[in-house]
């Protein structure tokens, strides 16, 4: 049993965390590629960016969280997602609405989101330095370690306290998400731009209003995305390459343009990576005795280590290009 | 986009159609301020450093040929440079390097070539079953098998890899390389990025142009992460150096002299390349990728094989850039898989060939020399910047600067390149030398 904990701790709880993390950036990804038609590169760094107005925050009001008895970088997000929703709309303007306005294909789009990326990871350098900083400024990270009541189990379930934010603000994200695509006119009428941008406009929506709205949803989630990670491990200014491959994986897998299928791809992505690194040796020790003698196995069977593993996004990536080039969910454009 | 911005904007106006024989006088005056600032380069860093940024920029104007065939001729966006470049630099180091004894003196050269004959029966086994569901097997059967027996043979023989390569890790250290000169090395080079490229373009040329960019995007960061690991092969981030070069070396000439000669040979590489890819673009087949640059539907409809001459070109453009990537790593000597970041190695040539005029030779190479000049001096420039900024934070508002500051005045270089990118996109999105658009008729 000791070693099924060691597996629920390294893979159940591991694959969450990353699969909600690369869920919650995906369906920004999806949503700017389902009204604007193009593969936004600059998305894992506003992401970094969230994290990073966090981090300035915290550092400039660290007592804040205390009296209210949650980390201070939590009661801050809200504040971030605002200034990197803030970030989008401007970045929109100042860069995407241009090359629009000029009807340019969208891989020029995409260069351009390149360019803006790398202003970002500039601008977040110059001002962070290269090192990780840990979000908790003036708080403690909690550790929960749960006991199984069961007989001769001695490792303990371990949980830390930003996974468990983590768990909940991304269903909460998720449910809000869904209830405004579904319930709100504006989500409505978003819906409808993704469908068909011209018969959106004939019947009478603002197109430019959509443009902005979908900005601040996507900002707003990457701040979150951004934060959440870096409460779990630290904040890291170069963290965007490689977000953006499995982030990209998990928009396709889903189907691009596919909120929903988004989200599932998140988690397929995450937990194809956790599964990869795992070492499965751990969960062959109890069989041990009763596997044929000639049989020697390897004290290290995971499919790849840990420095690989870009190689399992990548591979997914490579799978649903051949197999299934509209996704999982049959996206709308391919 | 809607109709009224395609009327503003028509691809051809009639203006551009038309053939002009005019006198070059873009050409000439862009060149002619290139070389002036080359020859104020020489007058103040000295000649050592001068020729080696112009060896580099030389390389450097590889690249971008390789890039201005996909992206200029072709509207393919590679967003990976820098993984085939690093392809071009491995097989540099591994051809050229001095053969090592302490490993194949020993047996493990020919446990290496066991395991890999071990991949090579596993690979064609599971593609062997893979095919059972012609002898009566069923279809849903025949995929589960195969699965099954392609992850536990994977994990015997990665296992069995692991195996070796520390045994070679431990007891020679790396592999070493074969003793040749540098120039199979940058054949072999070109040749692996090819079929890497082949690998990538056959997957992602018949779908949306952003998958591209996305797939090797990510192929360029596994083909690091790849090499920065596999110490046996390369010794990771301990490096390999010296490298030696094709023509005689500093020792026996002196630094100006042999990096001149270098020099030389990358010029009369880049000449025969410039040649052949101007009979090229003149040819029919270079008509031919140009108009399905254009308009697809079109071309297709004319019968040609859209998949097949994006294929082609992509395949051309990465050979170029592993050639390039080549002798870049054989003339800095060295090999470090860390180097090779994404700036350096795939926005800095991405502003050379935007910025140069895409699709028009001439343009890209002129990109690639005063972009590196640019980005050379960019260096002491941004430092001397930061220090300034220092100097007056400190004396106005006793502002405390922070101790790394040398790794942070760099990061605004990468600010300017993002920067430069949006504006010319915005500004000059045909370059500066724009490509010359002819008919033939």
């Amino acid at each position: 049993m000791n070693e099924l904990v060691f597996f629920i701790n390294n893979v159940v709880i591991a694959g969450s965390v990353t699969g909600s993390i690369y869920a919650i950036g995906a369906i920004g990804v999806t949503l700017i590629f389902s009204i604007m038609r193009f593969a936004h590169f600059a998305h894992a760094d506003m992401m970094t960016f969230g994290a990073f107005m966090v981090l300035l925050l915290t550092t400039l009001f660290p007592a804040a969280g205390a009296s209210i008895g949650v980390p201070t970088a939590l009661v801050m997000l809200p504040l971030a997602m605002l200034l990197t929703a803030a970030l989008a709309v401007g970045i929109d303007k100042a860069f995407y609405k241009p090359l629009r306005f000029h009807g340019v294909k969208p891989i020029v789009m995409v260069i351009g989101s390149l360019g803006v990326t790398l202003m970002l990871q500039g601008l977040i350098r110059l001002f962070s330095g290269t090192g990780g900083q840990s979000l908790y400024v003036d708080d403690r990270k909690e550790i929960f370690r749960i006991a199984l009541p069961i007989e001769g189990v001695r490792a303990p379930i371990v949980i830390t306290e930003p996974q468990i934010y983590l768990f909940v603000i991304t269903l909460v994200a998720v449910v809000a998400l869904h209830l405004f695509l579904n319930r709100s006119r504006l989500g409505k009428a978003m819906r409808a731009m993704s469908d068909n941008p011209e018969l959106a406009q004939a019947s009478g929506i603002n197109t430019n209003t959509i443009v902005a709205v979908t900005w601040v949803i996507a900002g707003g989630l990457a701040a979150i995305a951004g934060t959440l990670l870096s409460l779990d491990v630290t904040f890291k200014p170069d963290l965007s390459f490689f977000l953006l491959l499995p982030i990209f994986a998990a928009a396709i897998v889903g189907g691009v343009g596919h909120p929903y299928g988004a989200i599932a791809g998140g988690f397929v992505v995450g937990f194809a990576e956790t599964l990869a690194v795992f070492n499965w040796h751990v969960l062959l020790r109890p069989f041990r005795d009763s596997l044929p003698t000639w049989l020697e196995l390897p004290s290290n069977l995971a499919f790849v280590s840990t420095e690989y593993k870009i190689v399992v996004p990548f591979f997914i990536l490579v799978a649903i290009l051949v197999w299934r080039p509209t996704g999982l969910f049959k996206g709308k454009v391919i | 986009m809607s109709q009224s911005t395609r009327t503003r904007n028509p691809a051809y106006t009639p203006k551009d159609a038309t053939p002009q024989r005019r006198f070059p006088l873009r050409e000439l005056v862009l060149f002619g301020a290139l070389l002036i600032a080359v020859l104020a380069v020489y007058a103040l860093m000295g000649a050592a450093y001068s020729t080696r940024m112009l060896v580099e920029a030389a390389c450097y104007a590889i690249l971008a040929l390789g890039l201005t065939i996909q992206w200029g001729y072709a509207g393919q966006f590679n967003a990976g440079v820098m993984g085939f470049v690093a392809l071009g630099g491995f097989c540099a180091m591994l051809f050229s390097v001095p053969v090592n004894d302490a490993f194949w003196g020993t047996e493990l050269p020919g446990e290496l070539g066991r395991v890999l004959l071990y991949g090579v029966v596993a690979t064609l086994i599971v593609v062997g079953v893979t095919k059972l569901n012609r002898f009566g097997v069923p279809n849903k059967l025949r995929t589960i098998i195969a699965v099954v027996l392609a992850v536990v043979l994977y994990l015997v023989v990665i296992s069995l890899l692991r195996d070796v390569t520390g045994q070679i890790q431990s007891q020679a250290g790396f592999v070493g390389g074969f003793g040749l000169p540098a120039w199979t090395g940058w054949i072999v080079g070109g040749a692996l990025a090819g079929g890497v490229g082949y690998f990538i373009g056959h997957v992602c040329l018949g779908l949306r142009s952003d998958y591209l960019a996305i797939a090797t995007l990510g192929i360029a960061e596994i083909i690091k992460a790849f090499l920065k690991n596999s110490d046996w092969l390369t010794r990771g981030t301990a490096t390999v150096s010296p490298l030696p070069w094709p023509t005689p070396g500093p020792a026996e000439l002196g630094f100006t002299l042999a990096r001149a000669l270098y020099l030389s040979v990358t010029a009369v590489v880049i000449a025969v390349i410039f040649f052949l890819l101007h009979r090229a673009y003149h040819a029919p087949w270079g008509r031919m990728v140009r108009a399905i640059r254009d308009n697809e539907v079109s071309s297709a409809a004319m019968g040609k094989d859209i998949n097949k001459r994006r294929l082609e070109i992509f395949v051309l453009g990465c050979i170029l850039m592993g050639l390039g990537g080549g002798m870049l790593a054989t003339f800095n000597s060295l090999f470090d898989p860390q180097g090779y970041l994404p700036l350096n190695h795939t926005f800095l040539v991405l502003v050379m060939v935007i910025l140069g005029g895409p699709g028009n030779n001439l343009g890209t190479i002129f990109g690639a020399v005063a972009v590196y000049i640019i980005w050379i001096m960019s260096e002491p420039l941004a430092l001397a910047l930061m220090q300034l900024a220092v100097f007056i934070g400190e004396g106005w508002f006793g502002w405390e600067p922070p101790r790394n500051l040398e790794s942070r005045a760099l990061q605004a270089r990468v600010f300017v390149i993002g920067l430069l990118i949006t504006l010319v996109l915005r500004f000059a999105p045909k370059g500066l030398l724009p490509e010359k658009i002819k008919t033939h008729g």
